[in-house]
């Protein structure tokens, strides 16, 4: 069985958000979007998919400075790896194949549905890669671009430290001049992901480090590539100090590293210097709907293995007529665990449905849209945050249904609820996301992405009228905007008190864009009724929306009241007052 | 040499087989479909062969809806040279039965002179495991079926078959039809930058009326039914637990 619904990944995809249309005129073709997502599946299936358990129960070990992980775990990477699936990230001339990234992410979906920690392996090179496409002089992009898009050298992201997680400014890393302009790095690295294995070749850190003597805080930050090998094959003094033992991503190694104990550590300056926290932004869209697709495939893959258990466990009876002799019904019958599955289907799809218009965005953008890049940044900490948040609570709805089993490690879902539960945390936590949200996208340009936003939802109700779901999202920001407004105001009176319901904010325009998410995919299920016929399938979508407007959506009121009045409880509640 | 490789496209094996509430077959209708998978294994073999030299060209076929299109630019992907596709049927859950397939091969045979057919053994929609016996026969070919090995030397080919009784090796003369079985090779996956290269290989459409083969079926299916559902099953603690439980079973 697979881990995702691919019958909905093709209805997003090709209905809801039209690729076609998006991909006229290219090489590409409906045929070949299919045999790459046949291709993502296939490997998925033979090489993700089995090793979930595998790699949850044996966490990386530290032997001898390196970090070991399962031979399967490698075969599988090198299998994802040889069918390009890393080179499709990277524009063709830097040796990659350039595909839509939609297409790029919607195989990435394949496989962290699959086995997320795998899938984490691929996505941090194309993250790394990336930096390098946009600011790396073509010398670096031969030496470190073209190996990583040959699946050769991998990537890492060397942000954190211990002392400097959510606050970046505070890094210590130094770099120091080199007579022949390259630096020499020193400092300690955590949390990084990859930052040693034994699939690749070579290992390029992305490093951010601080020139002496630049100016204080985040404009003082520079971006280095740091490889773990030299060009001759000698160890660039990257050490690893030791592996963090997580809660859940266990196949990815995530790694404390010391850069230049022995002073031996050179780096090259990527771009300009002070520059390198403003190229990191750059890349984080891109890194951020990645992160919120994938916490979408957790959330996808808890849902399918619930389903089918729903499905086949039979437990109790119908309470209309307890004849106990009667055989007992499959749980799926009882009105409880429909509500357990709609809800986490209600989330999941839509989940998918938003990072789907986000790549979709990303691939406007790149071809120079204008409209795309606002609505990009505004929709960013919501793609990002939403499914962490809520696809985490369908994962916890998972577990529900499979009751006692669902609390074992013999089933699946618990690892995913553990494996979820990162994407609140990393690229930037759910706390940092509000802050993103309230105090800088939705503000900024006298709040022009905020409005573009509003307007863009605003048309797709004008284009949607007889929608029973038209009236409700259109109630729904007319609630937003005024709540918007005197926030941000509030924030110009005391950006303290105006960030402190930051995080509720975020909630309340994430269930705002999801609704309209909604609104999108039952106008698409009506396109698609009225060409093919009705089916199941296609129901099952309006129900889904109608479960979301009456169950979530309504939350928004109370959650607008709660920000309308931006209250000051949790403020106000002194340290030493807990 | 020429490899002719016929390929079908049937329901996914990783797909759920829902029975037609009719009984009169599978439903087809929405179901995700693939390469059968020991086409996939006689697919790659004959990329093998031209990738060791022993074969220059490889051409795939495909018989059915013309959506088996997509089955062969999954072969042209994983590395066939050009694919020929013979249209014989509307309606996806109509089966065209192996003699039908096999008269057809054998005019495309005709056509193309290949010096090596390599099939699978069967497909895992039917389980006929008749058309390269078909095709051996209409060719007056030699065939050596079940292949798990398979080596070309000069005017004959050694081929070990998997047989109930173990693994039997034989050498028949060239031309020669192949089937091949499970454990003969692993197939490759059809890369990205290969699957976009297989949108400009050639794919000629062709009809079964172009061979005149008339493909109306000579058999009739009376009933079709889902395997009756599998009973929960337990946890034993032990192998000695095992073996209890088996031989109380009368397994053993
Ligand atoms: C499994 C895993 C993988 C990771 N991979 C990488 C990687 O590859 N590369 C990399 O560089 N980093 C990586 N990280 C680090 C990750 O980005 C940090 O954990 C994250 O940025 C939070 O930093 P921190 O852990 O130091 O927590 P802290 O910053 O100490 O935050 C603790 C809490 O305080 C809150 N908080 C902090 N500052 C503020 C503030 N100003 N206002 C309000 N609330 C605040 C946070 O929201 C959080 O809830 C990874 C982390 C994990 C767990
Ligand atoms: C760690 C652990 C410790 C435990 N310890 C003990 C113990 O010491 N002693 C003991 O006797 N048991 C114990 N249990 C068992 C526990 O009480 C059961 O797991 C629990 O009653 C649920 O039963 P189940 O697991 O069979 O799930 P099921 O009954 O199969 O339930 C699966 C899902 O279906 C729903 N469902 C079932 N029937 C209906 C219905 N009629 N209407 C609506 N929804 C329904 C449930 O709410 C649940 O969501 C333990 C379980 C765990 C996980």
């Amino acid at each position: 069985m697979r881990a995702y619904d691919r019958d909905d990944l093709l209805f997003q995809l090709f209905e809801v958000a039209q690729l076609e249309d998006q991909i006229a005129g290219t090489d590409l073709d409906r045929e070949a979007v299919m045999g790459i997502l046949d291709t993502a599946d296939q490997i998925a299936t033979d090489h993700f998919l089995p090793h979930g358990k595998l790699l949850d129960e044996n966490d990386p070990e530290f032997v001898d400075g390196r970090a070991v992980i399962p031979d399967e775990a490698i075969a599988a990477v090198r299998e994802q790896v040889e069918a390009g699936f890393i080179g499709s990230g990277f524009a063709p001339e830097s040796g990659g194949m350039g595909l839509p990234e939609t297409v790029h992410q919607a195989a990435a979906f394949i496989f962290s549905a699959s086995n997320i920690s795998l899938a984490g392996y691929g996505l941090l090179t194309v993250g790394a890669g990336r930096l390098i496409q946009s600011f790396g002089t073509e010398d670096q992009k031969k030496r470190y671009l073209e190996p990583m898009a040959e699946g050769r050298f991998f990537g890492t992201m060397c942000l954190s430290e211990p002392q400097a997680g959510s606050s970046l400014s505070d890094i210590t890393t130094r770099a120091e001049p080199m007579e022949d302009g390259r630096y020499a790095i020193s400092g300690r690295k955590m949390w990084i992901s990859g930052g040693e294995q034994e699939i690749s070749e070579n290992i390029v850190h992305m490093v951010l480090a601080k020139i002496p003597g630049g100016p204080p805080g985040v404009k003082g930050i520079s971006l280095f590539i740091v490889p773990k090998r030299n060009a001759d094959g000698t160890p660039n003094d990257v050490t690893l100090a030791g592996l963090n033992h997580k809660m859940g991503y266990r196949g990815t190694t995530n790694c404390a590293l010391n850069f230049g104990e022995k002073g031996a550590c050179v780096g090259e300056l990527l771009g300009e210097p002070h520059k390198g926290l403003s190229y990191m932004f750059q890349m984080m869209n891109e890194a951020r709907i990645g992160v919120g697709m994938g916490a979408t495939a957790l959330g996808q893959a808890g849902y399918q293995a619930s389903l089918a258990y729903a499905r086949e466990r039979p437990q109790g009876r119908s309470p209309a007529g307890k004849d106990p002799v009667s055989p007992q019904l499959p749980i799926i019958e009882h009105a409880d665990i429909r509500r357990l599955l709609l809800a986490q289907k209600a989330a999941v799809e839509a989940a998918l449905a938003l990072s789907i218009y986000c790549t979709s965005l990303v691939d406007r953008e790149r071809k120079g849209d204008e409209a795309a890049g606002p609505l990009l940044e505004i929709l960013t900490p919501v793609t990002k945050s939403w499914p962490s948040e809520f696809c985490l609570e369908a994962n916890k709805h998972a577990i529900q249904i499979l009751g006692g089993a669902g609390y074992t490690r013999d089933y699946p879902v618990e690892r995913y609820y553990r494996d979820n539960r990162l994407n609140h945390i990393h690229e930037g936590t759910h706390g940092i996301q509000g802050m993103d949200l309230l105090g800088r996208k939705v503000v900024m340009g006298g709040g022009a992405a905020f409005k573009g936003l509003m307007s863009t939802i605003r048309a797709d109700i004008a284009a949607a009228a007889d929608s029973e779901f038209a009236q409700p999202l259109s109630d729904a920001l007319d609630r937003m905007e005024p709540v918007t407004l005197h926030l941000a105001g509030e924030l110009m009176k005391d950006p303290t008190r105006g960030l402190a319901n930051a995080t509720l904010y975020l909630d309340c325009m994430g269930h705002v864009v999801m609704a309209w998410m909604w609104l999108r995919l039952t106008e698409a299920a009506k396109r698609v009724a009225s060409r093919d016929g009705d089916t199941a399938f296609l129901r099952g979508k309006h129900q889904a929306a109608r479960y979301f407007y009456a169950r979530e959506l309504v939350r928004t009121e109370g959650w607008a009241k709660t920000l309308s009045a931006n209250d000051q409880t949790a403020f106000d509640m002194a340290a030493d007052w807990f | 040499m020429k490899v002719l490789v016929p390929v079908k496209r049937v329901i996914d094996y990783n797909v759920k087989v829902r029975v037609k509430a009719d009984g009169s077959g599978v439903d087809l209708a929405n179901v995700k479909m693939s390469m059968n998978p020991f086409d996939e294994i006689a697919v790659e073999e004959a990329i093998r062969l031209k990738e060791a030299g022993k074969a220059e060209e490889v051409v795939a076929v495909s018989i059915g809806v013309k959506q088996a299109q997509e089955t062969l630019r999954t072969a042209l992907a994983m590395g066939a040279d050009r694919a020929i596709l013979v249209v014989a049927a509307d309606d996806v859950h109509q089966d065209i039965e192996p003699l039908a397939v096999a008269k057809i091969l054998k005019a495309v045979i005709d056509e193309e002179q290949p010096g090596l057919v390599l099939a699978g053994k069967q497909a895992i929609d039917n389980d006929m495991n008749a058309t390269g016996q078909m095709l051996s026969a209409l060719l007056g070919w030699s065939q050596a079926t079940f292949a798990s090995k398979l080596d070309i030397e000069g005017d004959h080919a050694v081929v070990t078959r998997e047989v109930d009784g173990g693994l039997q090796t034989i050498k028949v003369t060239m031309p020669t039809i192949v089937t091949v079985d499970l454990r003969l090779n692993e197939p490759r996956y059809a890369s990205l930058p290969n699957i976009m290269k297989a949108k400009k290989k050639p794919l000629d459409e062709k009809t079964a009326a172009d061979y005149g083969v008339d493909v109306t079926p000579r058999l009739e299916v009376v009933k079709t039914e889902e395997p009756a559902a599998r009973e929960a099953g337990i946890k034993v603690g032990s192998v000695d637990e095992l073996v209890e439980k088996l031989k109380e079973a009368g397994a053993v």
